[in-house]
């Protein structure tokens, strides 16, 4: 969200889902969107089969790469080094877009400078793509008059992920591939209400509608909507209280609706963490590990049992709506935050989520215009600037929302932790289709059609190991340790094991790395060095 | 955009070109039967039962497939148009293992609402019927050949919603049948299991598992909502009967996805009926949780945080809320730190 937010003054999804069937050129980097997010991945394979010319990014054989007119397989965590590869062979080529840059940005001097460098000799070098497959991206990407850029946690959960999303970010300007449609940086968010929980300033910096904690005017307009003085000082992110917790600066923590032990890199330091606090609050529908470390333990509902909206990675404000009572004496989340609030002296009194809603919409400048009764069936993609206004399809049109775009040179960095002689194997982790982080478990037919992980390793290196196909095996890193199935397959080049995070019997999350972006505050999940050994 | 100048049922109508007959029918409140039809996907004119007259051509002509043209007139009911239905209509039901005491489509099956509407009674021509074996090989759908119309819908809601292209057609005559490659069962064949064939099989062949036996369609409350797994935000019908969501079944209406739905959405929603659920408050008393009432819990907590907040500071306490809860919520959460506790330590597990 950072990288976004910095290039263009927005960090969400610039286009919208329902275009993509008809887009004419998709590249895909780091997203394996057929499995995390299936319909989004049909929309693009409708894509293909209308024509659309589709590159895909990943060094992971996935779905799209079958139906790709170009693979690019680089090495993992080298995804800045390829897209400024790809913009050099564009500049070389004179493929730029040079009115675009010249009326729409700043900053291109500084670009072009970086850039020299990575010649197509030392990107294939370093990324492992031959350059005659660079030359062929970039041709197909810059030639087209629109060209759309989808990625997911691929790109952003490494150390440089908010420099990966803003070297995309100048990739889109440099061809002038932004703010039309069928053009633009999407960013598929994760979880259903990321978008949502981000932009109602869930967030240690901003207020709702990334209004920024640091600027006073912003802390006037919420004391004077709120009615009390606000703290001036930016909060921790998440990395960072686990690390006050273990400091004893952080004594009590409420948690809803998450699962941070299963869930976050480095397990084992969330847990010691939560542990070392004075005071654990969890509320959330299941007893899941994160709540069994808590002192007390609030039963919200779930989505079914409350009303209210997700917003979804494009934008759309959705409404949810009430379709049973809560189960026993579980209650919708925000009427435990009401009542708690009212039981510390402080009146929360709202009659319904609608009510919430409009103090979202006067505070929210991209929710302005949005009322429960105006979202009805279809649903409002902000901004909504009114009443009248009936929300954004694409962003950045004509202006980007901070102005100009503003090119922001990046160069390539190793990620934190890479394979060497001890610890040979690069961990690589992520979704798959029939499981949607932890819930899903509870799902009694999901959970018997995909009830146990299966690491992709590939054959090579099976062999060398002498590990045959469903065997349990053992893998550890610098972190800690756990066993697991795997499974053989090319669909991971050698050298490199892929796990996913959601089960609890094999909590790869013991394993990964808690290195952190810098600017986002989100883990390395993508890439670690590990060991892979045969049971004894 | 040119418009297109025709009769049908001796009313002057006018649509954009490149309507097909069907749709101006439709769009007109002209009410022509369908099996293969769907607005989502091709037309392949398999069941032949949209049939009209069009004035100078010979042969009645499936109006699905063609487009309007200028001066056309075209009949929707005349008594050769029903003949020739009600004969198709008969033909299928022949073949068909008429069950609908237990068919979970009942009540929204085509077939049955067509062969009511033309009189179709059952075995009005005798022969021989298709005995294949229930395909029950995975969790989510069962696929019951014997009630197949052969309308083909699933074959392209596989290739063109899902682009999947597991289904087909195969063999020939009397034995066609529909289904992945090589008449392999869902639970073999490359199926990922989001049921796009099962939300456009206008009839009992394809059904889904979980809600077998639970009620009828009628019986179901529906309610709207946002899927609560992924940020592609599909939405769907919840179905509910006795405060219990039985399944969920697809909205066409659904902005971003239509009917199309994945694996999780579609089927994996039996977790808020989790035997797992959290349904009273919980208190730790020495290592152990205990249940209490609301009240209890929630002064507890009101106490701890009033404490530690007055002995260290309002930044020595902090929130994760979630990207699994509503706007509100979240809003309310941050609202809830930065007003009564009085800090910015609040996050959400951002995972993008
Ligand atoms: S469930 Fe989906 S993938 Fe499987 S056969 Fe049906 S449409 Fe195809
Ligand atoms: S299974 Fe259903 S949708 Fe598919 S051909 Fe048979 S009747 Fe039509
Ligand atoms: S149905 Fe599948 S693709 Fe659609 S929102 Fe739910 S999890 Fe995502
Ligand atoms: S609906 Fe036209 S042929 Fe089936």
């Amino acid at each position: 969200m950072a990288g976004l937010a910095t290039s263009f003054g927005s960090g969400a999804m610039t286009n919208s889902i329902k275009e993509i069937p008809h887009s004419k050129v998709i590249l895909v980097i780091g997203s394996n969107t057929t499995e995390a997010h299936p319909v989004i991945g049909s929309k693009i394979k409708q894509a293909v089969r209308n024509g659309c010319r589709l590159i895909v990014a990943d060094p992971r054989k996935i779905e799209l790469t079958g139906l790709a007119e170009v693979w690019l397989r680089l090495r993992p965590g080298t995804d800045i080094t390829l897209i400024n590869g790809l913009m050099h062979i564009i500049l070389k080529r004179g493929w730029e877009d040079r009115s675009f840059i010249a009326e729409r940005t700043v900053g291109f001097e500084n670009l072009k400078e970086l850039l020299r460098e990575y010649t197509p000799d030392f990107v294939s070098r370093v990324t492992g793509v031959p350059e005659e497959q660079l030359y062929q991206a970039a041709e197909i990407y810059a030639a087209s008059d629109c060209a759309q850029i989808f990625y997911t946690l691929g790109i952003t959960e490494h150390t440089s992920g908010t420099d990966n999303v803003m070297s995309l970010a100048n990739l889109a300007m440099l061809t002038g591939n932004v703010g039309k449609e069928n053009s633009g940086v999407n960013p598929l968010r994760g979880q259903n209400n990321v978008q949502g929980a981000c932009d109602m300033g869930a967030l240690p910096n901003f207020y709702p509608g990334y209004q920024k904690v640091s600027d006073p005017k912003a802390q006037k307009k919420f004391e004077k909507a709120w009615g009390v003085s606000l703290n001036p000082n930016q909060g921790y992110m998440i990395p960072d209280m686990f690390a006050a917790a273990l400091q004893g600066k952080l004594k009590a923590m409420y948690i809803m609706g998450e699962d941070p032990v299963l869930t976050d890199a480095n397990a084992n330091h969330v847990r010691q963490g939560l542990k070392a606090l004075d005071f654990l609050v969890v509320q959330d529908i299941f007893l899941t590990e994160t709540a069994k470390l808590a002192d007390v333990v609030l039963p919200g509902a779930s989505f079914a049992e409350k009303a209210g909206t997700f917003t979804n990675t494009e934008r759309r404000v959705q409404m949810v709506n009430k379709a049973i009572d809560p189960l026993g004496k579980s209650k919708a989340d925000w009427r435990i935050i009401c009542d708690l609030a009212g039981i510390m002296g402080y009146h929360f009194i709202y009659k319904s989520t609608a009510e919430i809603m409009k103090e979202i919409a006067s505070l929210t400048p991209q929710y302005c215009g949005i009322t429960h009764e105006r979202l009805g069936i279809r649903g409002m993609q902000w901004p909504v600037l009114g009443e009248d206004h009936y929300g954004t399809q694409f962003l950045h049109k004509d202006r980007f929302t901070r102005g100009k775009g503003l090119f922001m040179p990046v160069e390539a960095r190793t990620p934190d932790e890479l394979p060497d002689k001890d610890y040979p194997f690069l961990l690589s982790t992520g979704r798959k289709l029939e499981h949607y982080n932890i819930t899903t478990r509870h799902s009694k037919v999901l959970e018997g059609h995909s009830s146990e992980e299966l690491a992709e390793l590939n054959p090579l290196d099976a062999e060398k190991l002498n590990i045959s196909d469903g065997e349990r095996v053992k893998v550890s890193s610098r972190r800690g340790e756990l066993e697991t199935r795997v499974k053989l397959t090319d669909r991971v080049p050698p050298g490199m094991i892929f796990m996913t995070f959601h089960y609890k019997e094999s909590p790869v999350n013991v394993l990964t790395n808690a290195a952190c972006d810098k600017v986002a505050g989100t883990y390395e999940y993508k890439v670690c060095a590990v060991q892979v050994s045969k049971l004894e | 955009m040119q418009w297109i100048q025709l009769k049908i049922d001796d009313r002057k109508i006018r649509v954009p070109e490149k309507t097909t007959i069907l749709e101006a029918c439709r769009m007109n409140n002209i009410s022509v039967p369908t099996l293969c039809h769907d607005p989502e996907l091709t037309n392949w004119g398999a069941c032949r039962l949209c049939v009209v007259e069009i004035e100078g051509m010979r042969n009645l002509i499936t109006s699905c497939t063609m487009e309007v043209q200028p001066g056309m007139v075209v009949k929707t009911s005349t008594p050769k148009v029903k003949e020739a239905r009600k004969t198709i209509l008969e033909l299928i039901v022949a073949n068909h293992d008429i069950d609908c005491l237990t068919c979970e489509k009942m009540g929204e099956c085509e077939l049955s609402k067509y062969a009511y509407e033309y009189g179709v009674k059952k075995d009005v021509f005798l022969g021989a019927k298709r005995k294949y074996e229930l395909d029950d090989s995975n969790p989510f759908i069962i696929r019951d050949l014997n009630k197949c119309i052969l309308c083909g819908k699933c074959v392209r809601a596989c290739a063109e919603i899902q682009v999947n292209n597991v289904l087909d057609y195969s063999k020939r005559g009397f034995e066609t049948q529909v289904g992945p490659a090589f008449n392999l069962p869902y639970g073999e064949s490359e199926c990922v299991f989001c049921g796009s064939c099962l939300a456009v099989c206008p009839v009992g062949a394809l059904t889904e598992k979980q809600m077998t036996a639970k009620g009828r369609p009628w019986e179901y409350k529906k309610v709207q909502t946002t899927c609560p797994f992924c940020g592609t935000g599909c939405n769907f019908d919840l179905n509910i009967r006795d405060n219990k969501v039985v399944g969920i079944t697809s909205n066409p209406n659904s902005p971003v996805n239509g009917r199309a739905l994945c694996v999780k959405g579609r089927f994996g929603v039996d977790y808020i009926h989790s035997p797992n659920r959290l349904t009273k408050p919980l208190i730790k008393k020495k290592g152990e949780f205990v249940e209490a009432e609301w009240y209890e819990a929630l002064k507890l907590v009101a106490e701890k945080f009033k404490t530690l907040k007055d002995q260290y500071g309002p930044d020595s306490l902090g929130a994760l809320s979630s990207a699994r809860c509503t706007n509100e919520e979240n809003y309310l959460l941050q609202k809830f730190m930065r007003t009564v506790i009085g800090t910015n330590n609040i996050d959400h597990c951002a995972r993008t």
